[in-house]
Order: structure tokens, then C-alpha cells, then sequence
């Protein structure tokens, strides 16, 4: 059962950029991807900035073959899907057990607003074709056909690590020898369910975030997909090119504190790193880099920080959030920042964290600032830390 | 590895949670919306907490404590739930005062409470639980991938692994999925007609390596089987499963099935009493539960309850004895097939 567990291929959307080389053509320039408000259809448009994907759902559409009238989040999905499986050469699945496993918090939530606005009207009107998409799942078995992929799927939601979950679940079954290939990560897409929902919680910037800053204000929202396609080894032998990395470590912990709030001592946050490091066989100076979950808000920074302190103390690796310039994609974070920590071991680079100017008082290290190459990145630790106290840590080593 | 339910505890429109109650009475409801029966939550919760949760919230962490009293466990290694819908009445809340109030002053409680992983929080927060948790929102898979996910944990080295699903009706939910004609204007026995009736409830189950003092049943196996092309996949798919359980259809006792009364989702049901499934005693467990996508972890309890009791209640037909294997086959909407094998210890 510590058989390795390759990562083939990688694909991502998010607010700064439709693939993984337009990402990283925002990294190296050090372009945010917040704005205003343009593409979601909500009152709260021009009083909060958002990361949203410079797509209209119709480009979405013909981007990749599917409806326009299918959820964003599936739109999403299947973009950032199928350049994984393009990218890791395997775009015929056949004689393969091939698994799908993604991630989403919203579901088909964009569509199930448009039909509840006319539905509390009249429960006899809104278009049934709106709610038929509602569940998470119904998103990933749009995803899964378009894929072509049948032999196993299932869709994770533990709100923020939802698609860490998702990515672990995938080299668990490719150790136990139950896949040969997996596609996973996670989608979602910005809704007013969820700007307003954590509106109310007093938790979003009204300008850029700052992770990490001892002024930071909240976050920013985001929307995106990313997905790795992982591998048996035997399968990344008959693959014509070499992996971006391993995946050499996973743990999922719950804080057991609060619904929505991290325990002061980031007691979740810590079990999450220290036993993704046990279960690779690693030390805290092994780390090169941490892709921080670092959302900007008070209350994540300080336990995140916390339980890095507890953890590394005195020996730091480099770290940053690259939420800076994606915002928190919620259920598609853990994705899409494995995506980012793959590419920072097959490039040797380290992201910038913007915006960062007052170091916390409370914490001893700081971020890294600028886009830094030519790095040695052999080991990344990436956090993805959600609600639910749903805690959970994934490392990535060169291979 | 053999995998043990060692204990469980449920909640549905039966007496499922008070199995003495279930032997003696079939609870009977009309309609098209079979609701849970709900016990006093105060044996089970602090009644400040009971307050902030929401039914489903509510019947989870009921059937969860109820699992983990029945084996004598306080702290089990995993927590692992299924849910298809999620949190819908909070959902619900949440998404018509957002309309209502043109996304201007809205309170946080029902947005906190509608995340998929609501219950599995809840859980862990009130057993202080630090362990792996996950929550599993696959349709009529949610159920069987948190199974999976359990067997892996145990093959992983953990044991005492606590897995279940739930899921809730709202007048909401109710509502739109009429409208889909998912649903009865008349009762479940009414058979050959369009519709099926709709049901909630949760199911938990303490999973272990070890059959200890009084397991229940051995989970010997477990397959699903996605949009399925024709019945003969689905007959090819039932022999092999039976083969590599190294299991005879003979040695099956009992079959529960999971005909919903829809005269288009049973041809199936219909297909297979006449060829596989041919003068074997099968029972239509959602004829008790009624349908939900997570209604397997019904059949589940009701499986492993009667292995585990070797009794029958009175008010069902009878079986032979002693009743050591019994298979599980159920479909949601005939896109999501599983199967069960559940065997005495």
C-alpha cells in the first residue's frame, strides 16, 4: 500500500487564467485576478470584489462542448478536467480503470436561484431544467460522461478541503490497486448563495485580501477548477513523457471546535500537516515549500500560523497563499492549489503572496513576497482547511 | 479482511431506532411522503445544541449516538456520512430569504447549517472527535462511497470506523421533485403505476476488523454499478458478484430489493424475479423506507438486524432459517446500482 502514486497531467481555471501556462504567466507577473463583480448577476455587485473566471458561461460552453445552459460549476469542471487528461496524453481511457473524483460545495446552485426566484412565486412555474442539476453530484456525472469515465466517480464536499479530499481519496484507491488512473480535484463556481452566505458572516475583504498580514480584513471569493490526473506507476511507464511529481503524503484531521471557527491553537490545522508528514516519511525541514490554505481571515491565519509554528519552529520553509491572486475557490481550493504546487516542484518556483506588507504579531516567519525562480522545490505541503473543522494536508515530492 | 458491523443505529419512517418496537409494529403511513419517525431528541443531545440543529442534522447525530451506544464505543477513529441533498431545509431557509430580501440583511445560522458536511461536523464536535472525516455527496452512491471509503481506512489500519447517510424530505423538496413525477398521487402497494414514495432517514454503522463480543453481520461485499446498459449487464453484474463473494444464489436466504413501486424504475425489479432472482424470497425494503438516494443504509439496518436477531417481524413474509445471507440489490432511478452481500458471523 505505499505503492507511488504519480501525478501525469494537470488542468486549472481560476480568475487568472483558462489553463495551468496563462496561471503561471499571472504568477510570474504578479497579476491578481480580483475585480469587480462582472459576470455573476447579484445586488451585491460594485460593494465586493470577487475572483471570478473571465468566461461568460457561453464561452464556457463552447470551450468545452457542453450546454450553455449546464451549471457553471460543471462548466468549470469539465474545462480544467479535460486539459489533465490532454496534459497527461491520455485522452482515451479504454481498458483502464479510470475513477473520477471531484469536489464541489454549490452543486448546480447558480441554476437552482434562477428557478427558486419564479418557484416562490408560483410552485407551479421556474424551468425544471434549472433544479435538475442541483445536487454536487449531479455536477461531477455531467463531468464523468463528458469524460467518458464510468468505472468509478464520486463527488466530496467538506466545504474549504473538499477537493484535498478528493485528490487523497484518488491515490488511496490507485494504492490499493482498485484504479489505475484518477482524475481528481474540484469545481465551483460563484453563486449568490454563497457571496451572500459568507457576506453574513463578516468574513469578506471589501478590497483585496492580505493573507497573513497583521491587517488582513477577510477574503475574497473565488471561482475555478483543478484537477491532476493521477497514475499507477505501471500506467506512467506506457505514458510517453515523466511525471510532475509524487503524491508522498496525505492526512485528513477535524479541529473538533466550532462549526465555522478554527480552534485558536489550530489544533485541526496541525494534525492535518503532522501526520501528512508521518504518513510521507518526511521531517519539517524536508519542506521547501507550504501553499498556505491562508484565506485572510483573522481567525484562519492566526491557527494556520499557530500550528506552522508549533510544527516548524525554528526552521520555516518558504510559504505563501496564492489565494492572493485566486481568491478562496472554496471547494476547488485544495485542487487548484495542488495544481499550483506540482508546477512549483516542475518549474522550481515559488509564489508570490501579495499584498503583503505588516507581519503578524503573533508569528515569527513571514511570507514570500516576490515570484521567486530557480528554486529547489522537492517537497511542498499544501493546506486546505474548511468549515466543519474539516482539516486536511497533502504533500507533493519531486520525483 | 473481513469487514464487521459491529453495530448500528437508524432512524426512518419504521421504528427502526427501537428494534423492539420494529419487531412488533409496522408503522403505516399514506401518502407519497413516508416521514421519519423522530425520537425525543434529549436522550441523545444537550437541549441548548438541539435548538441550532435542523432535522437532519438532528435524526444524524441520533442514529450516530445511537450506533455508538449499541457497541459501547466513545470514540470512534473515522467519521465518514453520505448525503445526497445535504442540508436541504437550511439550504432552503437560507436560499428564499436571500430572494426574499434582495440579498440585504440576511443572518448567518441556516448558511452555516446548509454545507454537506453539516452532520459529520456535528458529530465530531460533540464527540471531540480529532480524526479523518469526510463527507460523500454522490447521489444514490453517497451511501456506498462512504462504505468504500470506510473499508479502505480499515485496510489502512484504522479500526472502529463510524459510516452513515442521511438524507431529509422538505416541503420544498417535495414540491419540485412532484413536479418531476417522481412521485405517487396513492400509496406505495399500488404497483405498475408511475411514481414511487417518497422517504428520509439516517443510518449509521460502527465498521471494524473484528467481529469482538456480538457483531452484528459480516459485510462480505459491496459493488455499484453506474447507468448500466440493459438488463443483462445487470445480471452479469449480480452472478459476478456472487462469484467473487464465493457464494451460490442458493445460499442466499433472503434478497432485499430495491423496487420502488414506479412501473418504469421496476422493470428491472420485474425482469430479474423472472430470471436471477427466480423463486427466491425477496422483499421491497422501500416499501417501509420509501425512496431516497440513500436509502440503502435502510436496507443495511435491515439486513444486518435480521441476521443479527435471526428473527423476522410477523408483519413481513416469512423466510427460511436460520438466515445467514442475505443480498442487498437496489437501484436509485436506475442510474445508480449497488449490491450488498451481508452474512452472519
Amino acid at each position: 500500500m505505499n505503492a507511488p502514486v504519480f501525478v501525469a497531467g494537470l488542468g486549472v481555471v481560476s480568475a487568472i487564467g483558462q489553463d495551468a501556462n496563462a496561471c503561471l504567466q499571472a504568477f510570474r507577473t504578479e497579476q491578481a485576478g480580483m475585480q469587480e463583480i462582472r459576470f455573476l448577476r447579484t445586488l451585491q455587485q460594485g460593494k465586493l470584489p470577487v475572483a471570478e473566471v473571465k468566461l461568460t458561461n457561453s464561452a464556457l460552453a463552447s470551450l468545452t462542448g457542453l450546454s450553455s445552459q449546464t451549471p457553471r460549476t460543471a462548466l468549470l469542471s469539465a474545462l480544467a478536467a479535460r486539459e489533465a487528461l490532454k496534459d497527461a496524453g491520455l485522452e482515451n481511457l479504454k481498458g483502464m480503470r479510470a475513477g473520477f473524483i471531484s469536489a464541489n460545495t454549490v452543486g448546480g446552485m447558480d441554476k437552482t436561484e434562477d428557478f427558486f426566484e419564479s418557484y416562490m412565486k408560483d410552485p407551479a412555474s421556474g424551468r425544471l431544467r434549472d433544479v435538475v442539476h442541483h445536487e454536487c453530484g449531479a455536477i461531477t456525472e455531467i463531468v464523468a460522461d463528458h469524460l467518458g469515465i464510468n468505472h468509478f466517480i464520486s463527488t466530496i464536499s467538506t466545504a474549504c478541503s473538499s477537493s484535498a479530499n478528493a485528490v487523497f481519496t484518488g491515490a488511496r484507491m490507485i494504492r490499493h490497486g482498485l484504479l489505475d488512473l484518477a482524475v481528481v480535484g474540484g469545481a465551483d463556481a460563484l453563486t449568490r448563495f454563497t457571496l451572500n452566505g459568507f457576506n453574513t458572516l463578516m468574513i469578506l475583504d471589501k478590497e483585496y485580501c492580505k493573507p497573513f498580514d497583521e491587517h488582513r480584513q477577510g477574503l475574497n471569493l473565488g471561482e475555478g477548477a483543478g484537477y491532476l490526473v493521477l497514475v499507477s506507476e505501471k500506467i506512467m511507464t506506457l505514458l510517453n513523457k515523466s511525471p510532475y511529481c509524487t503524491i508522498a503524503g496525505y492526512s485528513n484531521a477535524n479541529d473538533a471546535y466550532h462549526q465555522t471557527a478554527s480552534s485558536p491553537e489550530g489544533t485541526g490545522s496541525f494534525l492535518a500537516m503532522k501526520n501528512a508528514l508521518a504518513a510521507s516519511g518526511l521531517q519539517p525541514g524536508d519542506i521547501d515549500y507550504i501553499n498556505l490554505h491562508g484565506t485572510g481571515t483573522n481567525n484562519n491565519d492566526i491557527a494556520e500560523g499557530t500550528a506552522i509554528k508549533l510544527l516548524f519552529d525554528p526552521g520555516y520553509p518558504k510559504m505563501s497563499s496564492t489565494k492572493s491572486f485566486t481568491g478562496h475557490t472554496l471547494g476547488a481550493s485544495g485542487g487548484m492549489e495542488a495544481v499550483f504546487s506540482a508546477l512549483a516542484i516542475h518549474h522550481g518556483i515559488i509564489y508570490p503572496n501579495l499584498r503583503f506588507e505588516t507581519p503578524m504579531k503573533e508569528l515569527p516567519f513571514t511570507p514570500v513576497t516576490k515570484f521567486l525562480k530557480d528554486q529547489r522545490v522537492r517537497h511542498v505541503l499544501s493546506n486546505s482547511f474548511g468549515f466543519g473543522g474539516n482539516c486536511s494536508s497533502l504533500i507533493f515530492s519531486a520525483s | 479482511m473481513k469487514v464487521y458491523i459491529r453495530s448500528a443505529g437508524n432512524i426512518s419512517p419504521q421504528h427502526s431506532l427501537d428494534p423492539g418496537l420494529f419487531f412488533s409494529q409496522k408503522e403505516m403511513q399514506t401518502g407519497n411522503r413516508l416521514k421519519a419517525i423522530e425520537p425525543d431528541y434529549s436522550r441523545y443531545v444537550d437541549s441548548k445544541m438541539i435548538r441550532r440543529m435542523s432535522r437532519i442534522v438532528k435524526m444524524g447525530v441520533a442514529a450516530a449516538i445511537t450506533c455508538l451506544r449499541n457497541a459501547d464505543v466513545h470514540m470512534p477513529e473515522a467519521i465518514i456520512t453520505g448525503t445526497a441533498y445535504g442540508c436541504l431545509e437550511d439550504t432552503g431557509i437560507f436560499l428564499r430569504r436571500m430572494i426574499d430580501n434582495k440579498e440585504e440583511l440576511l443572518t448567518p445560522t441556516a448558511f452555516i447549517q446548509s454545507t454537506h458536511n453539516t452532520v459529520g461536523a456535528q458529530i465530531a464536535l460533540l464527540l471531540k472527535c480529532h480524526g479523518y472525516n469526510n463527507t460523500i455527496v454522490h447521489r444514490g452512491f453517497s451511501f456506498e462511497n462512504a462504505l468504500m471509503d470506510a473499508t479502505l481506512l480499515l485496510r489502512e489500519g484504522m479500526d472502529n470506523v463510524l459510516t452513515g447517510a442521511m438524507d431529509e424530505i422538505t416541503d420544498d423538496s417535495q414540491a419540485i421533485l412532484s413536479r418531476f413525477g417522481l412521485y405517487k398521487n396513492g400509496d406505495f402497494p399500488e404497483n405498475k403505476t408511475k411514481g414511487t414514495v417518497a422517504g428520509e432517514g439516517a443510518s449509521f454503522f460502527l465498521l471494524s476488523k473484528q467481529a469482538g463480543n456480538g457483531a452484528m453481520a459480516e459485510l462480505k461485499g459491496l459493488q455499484t454499478l453506474y447507468k448500466p446498459v440493459g438488463f443483462p449487464e445487470v445480471e452479469t453484474r449480480i452472478h459476478q458478484f456472487l462469484n467473487e463473494s464465493s457464494i451460490a444464489l442458493s445460499d442466499i436466504d433472503l434478497i432485499l430489493t430495491g423496487k420502488n413501486g414506479d412501473a418504469s424504475h421496476d422493470e428491472i425489479d420485474h425482469h430479474l424475479s423472472t430470471t436471477v432472482f427466480k423463486n427466491k424470497m425477496t422483499i421491497p425494503f422501500k416499501s417501509l423506507s420509501g425512496e431516497y438516494p440513500t436509502a440503502s443504509g435502510f436496507a443495511l439496518w435491515l439486513a444486518s438486524t435480521l441476521i443479527s436477531e435471526q428473527k423476522m417481524p410477523d408483519w413481513l413474509p416469512p423466510v427460511r432459517w436460520p438466515l445467514k445471507n442475505i443480498l442487498i440489490y437496489t437501484h436509485y432511478l436506475n442510474t445508480h446500482h449497488a449490491l450488498y452481500l451481508i452474512s452472519a458471523c
